[in-house]
């Protein structure tokens, strides 16, 4: 049974993440009735890493799940209201927007930022899915001491599966990082910090092909797109960093998308909806950092208050 | 109430229980782990009546997560007549969690 609520909210903000609690923040200052719907934990992909050290302010690394923690006492201090619920269906209706959540309630609300992130991308390789949780990972920070002492395969060269390998190296025996390029996507600085690993190996132009095992990951096979030479690398551990998709299954056929599911958005951040707004990792084009995200829901609150003014 | 399982009382309150016993593998250091807490102790309320709610964390007990394969976590393993009826692997909303929990107590 669908249960309907009363309150009209000026903004309502898809998601936690760091940009979505930026948005409210500033929403927050800017007197709108702000709700705020996160489906788990305030936090987003911040919650994945362990240590935070780019984003200004802080002179010393600190801790995602501090940061996470600070952005929502930040957001709730100016008044943003947040719930708990997993928003299944945005509709229209006049200049209302009405979203359902998975527990069946309907929230009416004027605008509606979409902040709500990506998630990791899989490899789509043989022995993937049926490994998940046997030694396929897709967290270092969640998994990784639980490969103490052990060898275990880092697949990607970005900035993410750098710093995860980073981070790996300190419980992993050896590591085998697998790139499929002649060098690595991930800053300066972190490669300094690959290289500098005593127990690394990188093997460059390569692809994995599938992952073998019994019970759990046994071996991982791998090609050298150059030479197409096959090879299978005994490890416990696969660990996958190649990249995000967004979550905007729930909005498909509804505003936008671009081939790879990302929202389409003007240059106020404006989807193709009017009073529907998208910031942070789910908008297409968006550098994929915190204080990138920030910005975008920032900007994604003022956008809304103008909007807003044209419709009040 | 999720209750926290300590040395020596897995098989009593999991292994033997009369109701499905729903089991999160968790530990400090795991972000995710911490984002799903709430929501496996709201869960908990809600299926009150189906299922017991029960946390190991793996640093304390790694005999029972090396026991159960555990090699990632968040895992959720429900356990009925002392058997896995269901694994999840990673971090869910609570609608997914529900789908979850309502498959398995059909199973079961």
């Amino acid at each position: 049974m669908r249960e309907f609520r009363d309150d009209l909210y000026d903004l309502a903000i898809i998601g936690a993440g760091p940009a979505g609690l930026s948005c409210a923040i500033y929403a927050g200052r800017a007197k709108l009735k702000t709700l705020v719907l996160e489906k788990s934990m305030p936090g987003g992909q911040l919650l994945l890493t362990e240590q935070i050290e780019n984003y200004p302010g802080f002179s010393e690394p600190v801790s995602s799940q501090e940061l996470a923690e600070r952005f929502r006492k930040q957001a709730e201090r100016f008044g943003a209201q947040f719930i708990e619920e997993e928003v299944m269906e945005i509709s229209l209706k006049s200049n209302e927007k009405i979203l359902t959540t998975a527990e069946e309630r309907v929230y009416k609300t004027l605008s509606v930022v979409v902040a709500t992130g990506a998630v990791y991308k899989e490899l789509g390789v043989p022995g993937e899915e049926d490994f998940r949780g046997r030694g396929v990972s897709y967290c270092g920070t969640c998994d990784g001491p639980l490969f103490q002492g052990k060898d275990i395969v880092v697949v990607g060269g970005g900035n993410t599966a750098l710093q995860e390998t980073i981070f790996l190296s300190r419980f992993a025996k050896k590591i085998t990082l697998i790139h499929r390029r002649d060098k690595l996507r991930g800053v300066k600085l972190l490669q300094d910090r690959i290289f500098a690993l005593s127990n690394l190996e990188v093997k460059w132009n390569s692809v994995v092909t599938r992952i073998n095992g019994k019970l759990k990951v046994e071996e991982v096979g791998i090609k050298n797109v150059k030479t197409e030479k096959e090879e299978y690398i005994p490890t416990e551990g696969v660990f996958i960093f190649v990249g995000i998709k967004p979550q905007t299954e729930f909005l498909s056929g509804f505003i936008n998308l671009d081939e790879n599911g990302f929202i389409v958005t003007d240059e106020t951040l404006g989807a193709s909806i009017k009073g529907i707004f998208a910031c942070g990792d789910v908008r297409k084009d968006n550098l994929k950092q915190i204080v990138n995200a920030c910005a975008e829901g920032a900007r994604a609150a003022v956008a809304v208050e103008g909007y807003l003014e044209t419709i009040k | 109430m999720v209750s926290e399982i300590t040395k020596g009382n897995f098989d009593e309150e999991v292994l033997k229980a009369e109701i499905p016993v729903l089991v999160d593998f968790w530990a400090d250091w795991c972000g995710p782990c911490r984002s799903i807490a709430p929501v496996v102790e709201a869960l908990s309320e809600d299926y009150r009546d189906k299922l017991k709610f029960a946390k190991v964390n793996v640093d304390d007990l790694p005999d029972i997560a090396s026991r159960y394969g555990i090699m990632s976590i968040p895992t959720i393993l429900i356990f009925h007549k002392g058997k896995i009826v269901s694994q999840v692997v990673g971090a869910q909303s609570k609608a997914q969690f529900k789908n979850i929990l309502d498959e398995a107590l059909k199973r079961k």
